[in-house]
């Protein structure tokens, strides 16, 4: 690991004037970039510790009914928290089902969103990948890319974000708090990442100084709670990447979906908003048709970027099933445990 | 850089100053205090044999800084149990068979120890199995590792044992 300095700002003012050096990395709670500096991906000369910054690690409702939760709000403790798990149940889940106990209680909501893609050569020094070091090119296109991108992605990236919590913030329409130079702004968490176009090297809406202050979620967002759920697929039961996993949330009147909001994860390098499915469930019956439907046109666009057709399939049958257990209702205990092979019980199991 | 610390480590107050930042928690409790019942198998967040409480947390000291811990109480496996006596934990993992060669337990005790305090599991065995998903081990000894947990953490609850 290449030697760094190491800085504990005690306000952020201080954070931001230490961060306004180039070559300056925040430092979360480290799970992220530790593992990429160790591997010599991630090559910071020094590093700003926020976990000083007054106020960082609260959770708070505003007058105005919506949520405000901290950049250094641990994962864990964001999806242990009662009130917040209630509102937003489907977030909770998706924390939850992310990473391991250990990892979540030390990751950050920051780190969380700023986290890198898991693509292998991303990972390798040694690789060609243009979001590592542009120009370059992008081993993937002929690596073994069976868990790359299907949506939104281009030959000069074919990554996709690796985060499950950002799923079902994409689809609650969640904001994400950034302060600079220039003060503070707020940008849509489903425009946060960016798509890569012609470039790669740059992931996500966050300009050079800039850092994650905070998060917002709406009021509207917490009407969903009757009817939401994240399904995750993976290749082992618990502790594992999705491949694929989608966010549901209904709003459900006499049998009627009066609101729906959609989200796909691991099909593109940006938690995926699935716009055209929301509308066409717009008053439509709560039935396996709606769903089907409302899948189908969630992954009209979608194109393999490699041996990964097969995802554009199983993304629109994870949809159709994650839209059904919302229909269902969300369970009374929260998370829903992964269905694994070892549960000799006849339980009813929730993830894929 | 020379940045100074204060760790309490098993109920002991250590003042490190570290002359390289780049030490993470692992290593500094194994190869600067000696406590070398934490091991290292990945190094990268993916095993958890590198399991210590800190604050009472779990977490993985392969992936933290020692810097960033300034001012913590951490527990490794060495400071579980008073001198001389086994922890509920200690003593299920050898009733329940939960090892073989032994590498990945002491994460997997301070694991279940984070699991346990956390409250959120009881001794349901598929909960357990979840919660307890960041301890790999590769001898394969999960079985008797999930029931070991229950076992403890129903003894912890004052509950006779199934
Ligand atoms: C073995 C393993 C398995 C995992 N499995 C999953 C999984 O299944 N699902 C999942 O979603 N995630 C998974 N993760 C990823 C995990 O969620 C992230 O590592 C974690 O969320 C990062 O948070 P952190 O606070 O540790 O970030 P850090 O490592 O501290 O930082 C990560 C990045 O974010 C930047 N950053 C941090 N905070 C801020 C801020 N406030 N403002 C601006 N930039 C910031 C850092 O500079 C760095 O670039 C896994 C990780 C590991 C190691
Ligand atoms: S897919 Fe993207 S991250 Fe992976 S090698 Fe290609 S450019 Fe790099
Ligand atoms: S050594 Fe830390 S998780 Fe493997
Ligand atoms: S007992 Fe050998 S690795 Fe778990």
């Amino acid at each position: 690991m290449k030697s760094f300095d190491y800085l504990r700002p005690e306000t952020l003012e201080e954070a931001l004037a230490a961060l306004s050096d180039p070559d300056t990395a925040v430092l979360g709670g480290g799970t992220n970039l530790l593992d990429l500096m160790k591997l010599g991906v991630a090559l910071p000369d020094r590093l700003v510790d926020l976990t000083r910054l007054p106020g960082l690690d609260r959770i708070e409702t505003l007058p105005d009914g919506s949520w405000r939760i901290g950049a250094m709000v641990r994962n864990a403790d964001l999806a242990r928290d009662p009130g917040f798990a209630a509102a937003f149940p489907m977030v909770a889940e998706a924390l939850l089902s992310g990473a391991s106990a250990q990892l979540r209680n030390a990751a950050t909501l920051g780190g969380n969103l700023m986290q890198a893609t898991r693509c292998a050569w991303f990972q390798d020094p040694q690789a060609r990948c243009n979001r590592r070091a542009p120009g370059s090119g992008c081993d993937a296109l002929e690596g073994a890319n069976r868990g790359h991108a299907v949506l939104g992605w281009t030959p000069a990236c074919i990554a996709v974000h690796p985060s499950d919590f950002c799923v079902p913030l994409a689809a609650l329409d969640a904001q994400v708090e950034v302060a600079g130079p220039a003060g503070i702004r707020h940008v849509p968490l489903e425009t946060f990442h960016l798509l890569p176009g012609e470039e790669a090297h740059r992931v996500t809406a966050l300009e050079p100084g800039e850092i994650v202050l905070a998060l917002r979620l709406p009021a509207a967002a917490a009407a969903f709670a009757g009817h939401a759920r994240y399904l995750k697929l993976r290749e082992r039961t618990s502790f594992a990447f999705a491949l694929l996993s989608a966010a549901a949330a209904l709003r459900v009147e006499d049998g009627r979906i009066a609101e729906a909001r959609l989200a796909l994860g691991g099909v593109a390098a940006r938690p995926w908003r699935c716009h055209a499915a929301e509308v066409l469930l717009e008053s439509a019956p709560a039935a396996p048709d709606s769903f089907a439907r409302a899948a189908a046109a969630a992954l009209e666009t979608a194109a393999p970027s490699g041996a990964n057709g097969y995802k554009i399939v199983l993304a629109e049958r994870i949809l159709a099933r994650a839209l059904a257990a919302a229909a269902a209702g969300t369970p009374a205990e929260m998370p829903a445990l992964p269905g694994s092979l070892m549960d000799d019980s006849d339980r009813e199991t929730a993830h894929a | 850089m020379t940045f100074s610390i204060t760790l309490t480590v098993n109920g002991t107050p250590h003042h490190l100053a570290l002359d390289d930042l780049r030490v993470t928690l692992l290593d500094l409790l194994r190869d600067r205090l000696g406590l070398t019942g934490t091991k290292k198998g990945c190094d990268r967040g993916q095993c958890g044999a590198c399991t210590v409480l800190v604050n009472g947390r779990r977490l993985n000291a392969c992936l933290a800084l020692a810097a960033q811990q300034d001012g913590a109480e951490i527990t490794t496996i060495e400071g579980l149990a008073p001198e001389g006596r086994l922890h509920p934990l200690q003593a299920a993992f050898l009733e329940h068979d939960a090892f073989q060669c032994g590498y990945c337990t002491p994460g997997q005790i301070m694991s279940a120890a984070g699991l346990i305090a956390e409250g959120a599991d009881g001794a349901d065995i598929e909960r357990i199995r979840e919660g307890m998903s960041g301890n790999l081990c590769r001898c394969g000894a999960y079985r008797g590792i999930a029931r070991a947990v229950a076992a403890a953490a129903q003894s912890e609850n004052g509950e006779t044992e199934a």
